[in-house]
């Protein structure tokens, strides 16, 4: 399928490429050509080797067997260093910067230029950050803490990084997790200009919207073996999607429509000054309620707070029609209201206990009562669950940690269902996690609601909102700017209350 | 799949197997180590060491510690002493050991949870407080003669010394709790994450306090029996105990990151250590000696729990590479 390929110049080769784990084939058989100058997506469930693969790029692992080429050269990639002498340079999915150090610091980590005494040449240093500031728009101080800069800005700070390294090929794992759309469209802007120079980038993604928008080139991955590259424009995301899973996904989004119960959750003006304002909203059983807004919208914070995670200055929650004080998180699940947090990493995962500690946890008074423990019953609760939820765990006592992404979460979910909630409120509940485990999480949402049970769903991904809401609140800087009911769906109505641009929604009818 | 419960097993039990080889080994050096009396020496020498290493346990597998238990124990120790020459009362003088070693934690809760200090610099306040009241107190003399005093220290039941039957009892209980009760699983939680914990509706500074709460009273039991097997009120006495417990803990497995550790393993490092000094001693090792074999011990054995840690984490990886290859 590389056709066409052989006549332009390549920059990067892979040939061959396999790598084995014990007991486990995680590359075989990797051919792909990266162009000069083009952006190649590398697409493929988690799990599937694309992290293994930048690995044995930037030299972290040694492939067992195959070649690299740069410039159609062979070269050995022993390690990191290496990797960067052949201009290959890496943009992490979690971002490796020490926020504690000012900006110059961190752009120059690990090369601080020297002066005669084998002392930090600070003044160039200075100079040279100060420049590449400028070069690139951004209005901050060289010696300002990295902490204090909003992600998107972080992330170009790498990208920048990557560049004044001399990358040749940038590697980017997820880049757009953790940014807002508008700070998407920056990104954009600057792997346009990296193409432009002659830089070829490697693009991960689970966003396919995203791919489509960028990529030159798609290369599809499976199972540890590349299952196709083709140009971009030769595809589109159905056929991605279904080469990536292995067969065909007739329905991205499993949406049922279930008539609408009464309202049975409603917030009325919560209020945390300089995060939050005024909002007020309600969801019916049965009810899957979107948020959608940019990252810093305070969507997020304003759940929180509802959950009582956070603090809230003014604000009632009435549940069935009765006031509600919630002030802890156990004073919410109590009340038949859970909250899935958006990091799972932070605030999910127990990561050194095991799949059955972590799914029970929020239920321990289901398992320990009268004074002992109830295991059998734990056990057996656990397991029923995880089979309706289609967990893939090797045993109950293996640890989360080491679960893939998509089942950690649906053990997190498993968390909160044995609660038996009434509302649930998830944040970003399909994070990076792959599409199979999407679709799955997606299917389990259609029939919680079946139940005549409330979704909240806090979601970045406009599509995703729009497949699966039956409304949509959209908030901008902390206020609610509008309500949308499904018939009126669409992502330019969405990001116009999103950026603040139309207020036309602003009263939703009771 | 054999293999991987084999490897499992091996895993859960090595510490026993540890325990036995170094059985074999101690008793193999020295024909003295297998004598009853010898065996019962070191039960009883462990007991103290024990205890606080239990109050160690429940304290670092929730992510925290305490440098003051050694101070808190002398300083309990000392009251009852002088609660029991004045009053003759023995069930006074425990309780106000057990009231004092519980009133100190309540403190070391109050800056650890309230207050957000750090468990190593709160409870290292607390381990001077302590040990100048307790010196203030008696104005840094011993107190003597203890009369009847010393039998929960030296008593025996049948075969069984009193304090070695008192530490079964109380293993019972700290095992019960780490397995059977909510309380127990909340630690593991807090220890391994205390915001997740928290998101999903455990009081982690409620927790704080109860085990700070049992760590004292587990101190003010220990210094009763330290007081009552030494015969005498020592202010000065159990210095640097807090790392007799926390070498048990540690070389036991608990893992100082928190929510790891099992009080099996506690009980087992405790008695790797016991039977190290022992031999030790019977082989008549120079006692400085000893004092650097004890502290690579620490060094090694956590240094041996971080490599564990760090192979098994790559085989997570491919684990779960795996999994998505199996779909």
């Amino acid at each position: 399928m590389n056709r066409g390929i052989a006549m332009e110049e390549i920059k990067l080769r892979v040939s061959g490429i396999e790598k084995s784990f014990p007991g486990v084939k995680a590359l075989s058989n990797i051919n792909f050509a990266v162009r000069k100058g083009t952006v190649h997506a590398l697409c493929g469930e988690n799990g599937a080797g694309k992290s293994t693969l930048m690995k044995v790029l930037t030299g972290l692992y040694k492939a067992d067997k195959g070649q690299i080429f740069i410039d159609e050269k062979p070269v050995e990639i022993k390690n990191p260093i290496q990797a960067r002498e052949y201009g290959i340079s890496m943009i992490a999915q979690e971002l490796n910067y020490v926020s504690e150090l000012s900006i110059e610091e961190n752009l120059f980590m690990g090369r601080l230029p020297l002066g005669k005494f084998g002392n930090v040449d600070w003044k160039t240093v200075r100079r040279e950050a100060k420049k590449f500031l400028e070069e690139e728009h951004l209005d901050y101080d060289p010696a300002q803490k990295l902490k204090t800069l909003t992600v998107s800005d972080i992330q170009m700070l790498e990208i920048i990084k990557a560049v004044t390294n001399n990358a040749q090929v940038v590697l980017m794992d997820e880049p757009t997790s953790s940014i807002s759309q508008a700070e998407v469209k920056i990104l954009f802007h600057k792997i346009e200009e990296l193409k432009a120079k002659g830089v070829s980038i490697i693009y991960i993604s689970h966003k396919m919207e995203e791919v489509f928008q960028i990529a030159d080139d798609i290369t599809v991955i499976r199972d540890g073996e590349v299952i196709s590259t083709d140009r971009a424009e030769d595809l589109d995301i159905q056929t991605v999607i279904a080469r990536m899973v292995g067969r065909t996904m007739d329905n991205v989004y499993p949406k049922e429509q279930v008539a609408l119960g009464e309202k049975n959750f409603e917030v009325e003006n919560f209020n945390e000054k300089g995060i939050f304002g005024d909002i007020s909203f309600y969801a019916r059983k049965s009810e899957i309620v979107g948020f959608a807004g940019l990252v810093g919208a305070g969507r997020t914070e304003v759940m929180r707070a509802i959950y009582g995670l956070d603090h809230k200055d003014s604000g009632t929650v009435r549940i069935d029609g009765k006031e509600v004080r919630i002030s802890s998180p156990s004073d919410a699940i109590k009340k038949k209201l859970i909250m899935l947090s958006e990091d799972r990493k932070e605030y999910g995962i127990v990561p050194v206990r095991s799949v059955m500690e972590n799914a029970s946890l929020a239920s321990l008074k289901r398992y320990f009562y009268g004074g002992r423990s109830h295991k059998g019953k734990e056990r057996r609760e656990v397991q029923e669950i995880f089979g309706k939820m289609n967990v893939k765990t090797p045993s109950l006592e293996t640890l989360i940690s080491s679960l893939s992404g998509g089942n950690a979460q649906k053990v997190l979910l498993a968390r909160w269902m044995l609660c038996e909630p009434e509302i649930m409120i998830l944040d970003e509940p399909t994070r990076g996690i792959d599409v199979g485990a999407k679709f799955e999480i997606y299917k389990l949402m259609t029939d919680i609601v079946k139940e005549g049970k409330t979704i909240v769903m806090v979601s970045s991904e406009l599509p995703e909102l729009i497949g699966m809401c039956d409304r949509i609140y959209v908030m901008c800087q902390g206020r609610i700017t509008g309500c949308l009911e499904r018939k009126d769906f669409s992502q330019e109505a969405i990001m116009m209350l999103a950026t603040g641009l139309s207020k036309t929604h602003k009263k939703e009818d009771a | 799949m054999k293999n991987d419960k084999l490897s499992y097993y091996l895993q859960k039990f090595s510490i026993l197997i540890v325990l036995a080889a170094m059985f074999l080994v101690c008793s193999c050096l020295s024909p003295y180590f297998l004598k009853t009396n010898n065996l019962m020496n070191i039960a009883r020498q462990l007991c103290v060491g024990i205890l606080i290493a239990y109050g160690e346990m429940i304290l670092i597998v929730s992510g925290f510690l305490d440098l003051s238990v050694g101070s808190v124990l002398a300083l309990s120790g000392v009251l009852a002493v002088s609660a029991y020459k004045a009053t003759g009362s023995m069930a006074l003088a425990l309780l106000a050991a057990l009231a004092v070693g519980v009133a100190c934690n309540l403190f070391n809760a109050l800056f650890v949870g309230n207050f957000g200090v750090p468990a190593f610099i709160a409870t290292l306040g607390m381990q001077q407080v302590a040990r100048g009241i307790a010196l203030y107190y008696t104005g840094g003399a011993n107190i003597l003669q203890l009369g009847k005093f010393v039998n929960i220290g030296q008593g025996m039941v049948g075969i069984l010394p009193l304090p070695v039957l008192i530490l079964i009892g109380v293993t019972v209980v700290i095992w019960y709790m780490f397995n059977h009760t909510s309380y127990g699983r909340n630690l593991y939680a807090i220890g391994g994450n205390r915001k997740a914990a928290e998101a999903s509706g455990i009081n982690s500074i409620r927790s704080i306090y109860i085990s700070y709460a049992i760590n004292g009273l587990l101190a003010g039991l220990a210094g009763v029996i330290f007081m009552a097997r030494n015969n005498a009120g020592l202010p000065n006495g159990a210095i640097g105990y807090e790392m007799t417990g926390l070498t048990a803990v540690i070389v036991g497995g608990t893992s100082f990151t928190g929510g790891v550790g099992t009080v099996m393993g506690t009980v087992c490092g405790a008695f790797i250590i016991g039977f190290l000094e022992n031999i030790m001693n019977l082989l008549g090792v120079n006692s400085y000696v000893q004092s650097v074999i004890q502290g690579l011990i620490i060094v090694l054995a956590v240094a041996f729990d971080i490599r564990s840690k760090s192979k098994k984490s790559s085989k997570v990886i491919m684990a779960a590479d795996d999994n998505a290859g199996k779909k």
